[in-house]
């Protein structure tokens, strides 16, 4: 389990890592929602790997087994800010690529000088 | 308990849907409500910080909930200050964006300035690390969209770039949190201060790991070296006056590592120790060279003062580096006053774009500019308060920051390079003023100027405004540098704070132990089934 959960999150971060770099939207949009999954599975294992335990204190606290409940908390809120963000930054991509027809990530000093003119 | 203090949160959070939902066809009711919001806001943080100046912090329990298990926020007298900072640099934010009819170019930006305003009062008065980042999606959020408000090409592209790099930002920032939570099984920062103190030795390497991340994010923020390449695409493409208020949120950063690194992270804890100075204090030289080398190099204004202000964030950074009071005190002063001289700056900035029709910024030769006379003195005047000349703020918040670097090992280095930048500085902008206000009267006349004046007087009263209260910063500097020591003070004594915070009962009765299974050995926790129950 706990070798399962680690190179799940490794690998999810490294893909998410290196499509980031790929200045390319799709890739870096592709790269963005792994990289939120990698950290949302590794918000989940802070709370301990307990597998098929009630994630409730009260009635379990004198056994010592339960499932910590404040990291699914956390996760779900990281989740929809998550989704929420992604959503954005697709329209935010498609709105750029459809105004530029380019879909780069980078710009550079020349874009900036010719932001001037197209702003003329 | 007063509820004053959770009313900057509520206030911009009630009035932003207000605005979309029934006001979204009208401009001029916008502006009403929004600046009455504004003004509002104004008003109790300077009640706020009159509540805080005795030193008495206070604390607000939401929901009623005890602190270690609820969330809360506490007033003490920095975060009192950073929420009076913020709303008087909206309000006068606010009155440039109505002078100029900026809020007419897109829609809904009353409403996301609103939005704005609650993310940064949020981030700068919890007491709780994950709210603390769910604050932060809040202000990013609405940066977003005010961001690319009004459209074009680049800056959309300028914007996919920003949100992508604070997308990963966030990403790291949950990271680091889940790494604290992991080892200390709290996100109140109280508690967490409490909790590190007590670690086994075995644990500290993953808290050291924790630490430097957060120090990481909080970098990103605060647009230090070498995470600060989103701050001048993003800056020099953001509208102007969106640029202005920005200027605040490069300082949220560094109020959350001042808040952070003196309460959980202090230099006398043994499993960190100096660990989060001796990796700032390199970085934030680094970052002053390279923002005031950047305003040599830049070839558009908004570009130039984009350095400036990464420049400023640098010499901010040096003296929270140090980590003493005087180092402390030093820092506040120069926050208050790079906060006005940047947004001074980009208010100045959107002065020229709208009166030198299709040159806009650009640092070419082109024919005089109407109202040139009035800009001109603007733009000196927040030129020598940026670059830290006398008689304006700058020069006392530097000449603060030397004097507190004089005890520490790097302050050779420090005096340096800040006085060498320094005249860096002077020498871009002195560049910059003379082909933007100078040069063109010296070139011959092609046909009188045909650029009508924008008419109205609403943004000069605006960036006046700013400019004053860098003079009135100046002229008061003894009471202010009074009241700063004292939140020195109390930033470098955590244990009030974490006195103020928890309620030693309620923490006894969870056991005060690490979370876990290990530790709750039959004490259940009679504070999770609180009042509601029976």
């Amino acid at each position: 389990m706990e070798l399962l959960v680690a190179s799940a999150i490794g690998v999810m971060t490294a893909a998410g890592i290196y499509l980031m770099l790929r200045l390319r939207t799709f890739p870096v949009v592709v790269g963005l929602a792994l990289l939120s999954n990698a950290v949302n599975v590794f918000l989940i294992a802070t709370g301990r790997l307990a597998v098929n335990q009630p994630p409730v204190l009260r009635d379990h606290a004198a056994s010592g087994t339960y499932t910590d409940p404040l990291p699914q908390a956390l996760v779900l809120t990281a989740i929809v800010i998550a989704f929420g963000m992604t959503a954005l930054v697709v329209i935010l991509a498609l709105g750029a690529f459809l105004s530029s027809e380019t879909d780069r990530i980078d710009t550079t000093d020349t874009d900036s000088a010719a932001r001037e003119e197209g702003q003329s | 308990m007063s509820h004053w203090i959770i009313a900057p949160i509520v206030l911009p959070a009630l009035m932003a849907p207000f605005i979309v939902l029934f006001l979204r066809h009208d401009v001029g009711l916008q502006r009403v409500f929004s600046l009455a919001a504004t003004l509002a806001v104004g008003a109790i943080a300077l009640g706020l910080t009159a509540a805080a100046a005795g030193g008495a912090m206070e604390v607000y329990e939401l929901g009623n909930w005890p602190a270690p298990f609820g969330i809360v926020l506490v007033l003490d007298r920095l975060s009192a200050l950073m929420v009076l900072l913020t709303a008087v640099l909206a309000i006068g934010v606010l009155l440039h964006v109505i002078g100029t009819g900026w809020d007419r170019r897109g829609r809904h930006f009353h409403a996301l300035f609103q939005f704005q305003l609650m993310g940064l009062f949020g981030a700068m008065l919890t007491g709780d690390l994950f709210n603390l980042f769910v604050f932060f999606e809040v202000l990013l959020i609405a940066s977003y969209g005010l961001m690319i408000h009004g459209g074009g090409t680049y800056r959309l592209r300028a914007g996919v770039q920003y949100v992508v790099f604070n997308l990963a930002g966030s990403t790291l920032f949950l990271f680091a949190l889940g790494t604290l939570y992991g080892v200390t099984g709290t996100l109140n920062m109280a508690d967490m201060a409490l909790r590190v103190g007590e670690l086994p030795a075995g644990d500290t390497a993953l808290l050291r790991v924790g630490a430097v991340l957060l120090l990481m994010v909080f970098a990103v923020k605060a647009a230090l070296v070498p995470v600060q390449f989103w701050l001048p695409g993003t800056y020099a493409n953001a509208p102007a006056p969106v640029a202005a208020l920005f200027a605040i949120m490069t300082k949220v950063g560094a109020y959350a590592i001042l808040r952070v690194y003196t309460l959980i992270f202090t230099p006398d804890l043994a499993a960190t120790g100096s660990l989060a100075g001796d990796w700032l204090m390199p970085a934030a030289i680094v970052t002053v060279i390279v923002g005031m080398v950047g305003i040599l190099g830049a070839r558009e204004l908004a570009r130039l003062v984009s350095f400036s202000a990464i420049g400023s964030m640098g010499t901010l950074l040096v003296a929270i580096a140090l980590f003493t009071p005087e180092g402390t005190a030093a820092a506040l002063y120069y926050m208050i006053h790079s906060t006005f001289a940047a947004a001074a700056l980009f208010l100045i900035v959107d002065l020229v774009d709208a009166r030198r029709g299709a040159t806009g910024g650009r640092l070419v030769d082109a024919q005089p500019m109407a109202q040139g006379g009035l800009v001109a003195a603007f733009f000196f005047a927040a030129a020598i308060a940026m670059a830290g000349l006398p008689p304006l703020s700058g020069f006392l918040g530097k000449l603060l920051v030397l004097d507190a670097a004089r005890g520490a090992a790097q302050v050779w280095t420090v005096w340096a390079v800040i006085l060498a930048t320094s005249l860096l500085a002077v020498v871009g902008f002195a560049r910059a003023g003379s082909t933007l206000f100078w040069k063109p009267h010296a070139l011959p006349a092609e046909e009188p100027a045909p650029q009508a004046a924008p008419a109205t007087t609403l943004p000069f009263v605006a960036t006046g405004g700013v400019l004053a209260i860098m003079a009135l910063m100046t002229v008061f500097a003894g009471p202010l540098t009074g009241y700063l020591q004292a939140t020195a003070a109390q930033l470098h004594t955590p244990a009030n704070y974490i006195d103020v915070v928890i309620d030693p009962e309620a923490v006894a009765d969870a056991g005060g132990g690490a979370h876990g299974a290990e530790d709750h050995d039959g004490a259940e926790p009679e504070t999770g089934d609180h009042h509601e129950g029976e």
